[in-house]
């Protein structure tokens, strides 16, 4: 007798309920973390707005101009805003997650979680306030 | 995808998702709303020229881009996995997350290397 199973293309289908795609939308925590997951696409999205200026402002004044004019209208706008609104929740959610993520031990005894997460706001604050002085800086 | 990269795109994930968590609320209030709405005045093109010239400012700028890219492919990835429910789609999945986050990379290190 063969030990190893053998398979047919008549195996019977095992039953499995179809799943909707907005299977997310019934209850608020997998809400939460469906938005959660969404807030990449305009982490992603960010990233390609500095390639595009860094683009620009290699190619000189006239194309940073039309780069700047463009962010001005108000579909770009309404996008940086929705932008903002999805990485101010990557922040939070990904702050406050992180003693979850890293356990912090100093001299044997587990750090606080509240620490943890203090101190990622505190320099999440001190990071945001150099960036912003430093690209205001020069007009 | 080989077993042993993945805890390297881990890493890459969380450094990525660290730097855009501490890093990109703030450009993107400065670049996409403050600036553009009239709420403080525009950096001139040679000001943010010279800050560009920089070579901390350059790094800086590569690790903003190229790490919260890795970030978005690994984070994507399992949200068109889970939500999309299109497993059967793996490769393909695979290749354009790492694929746009690799030519980002690729992207930024020419960009700051040539800005004169």
């Amino acid at each position: 007798m063969r030990a190893e199973a053998r398979y047919t293309p008549y195996h019977p289908r095992w039953y499995r309920r179809r799943v909707s795609v907005w299977w997310w939308l019934q209850n608020r925590a997998y809400a939460g973390f469906v938005l959660r997951e969404l807030t990449s696409v305009f982490v992603a999205f960010f990233a390609g707005v500095t390639l595009w200026q860094l683009r620009t402002l290699a190619q000189g004044p006239d194309a940073y101009a039309r780069f700047l004019a463009c962010l001005g209208t108000p579909l770009f706008v309404a996008l940086h805003a929705v932008a903002f609104l999805f990485v101010l929740f990557h922040s939070i959610t990904w702050f406050n997650l992180a003693p979850t993520a890293v356990v912090v031990r100093l001299s044997g005894k587990r750090v606080p979680d509240w620490v943890v997460v203090g101190l990622n706001y505190a320099a999440w604050l001190v990071l945001s306030g150099a960036v912003a002085l430093i690209v205001l800086r020069g007009r | 995808m080989p077993r042993s990269i993945t805890p390297f795109l881990w890493l890459l994930f969380s450094a990525g998702g660290t730097v855009a968590a501490l890093l990109f609320p703030i450009h993107v209030l400065l670049t996409g709303l403050a600036v553009p709405l009239g709420w403080v005045n525009a950096p001139s093109y040679e000001s943010v020229l010279g800050l560009v010239r920089n070579p901390v400012a350059r790094l800086y700028l590569f690790v903003f881009v190229s790490l919260p890219l890795f970030h978005w492919a690994h984070r994507f990835r399992y949200t068109l996995y889970d939500g999309l429910q299109v497993k059967h789609l793996t490769a393909l999945i695979v290749v354009f997350c790492y694929g746009t986050a690799l030519a980002g990379t690729v992207m930024a290190a020419y960009l700051l290397w040539t800005i004169p």
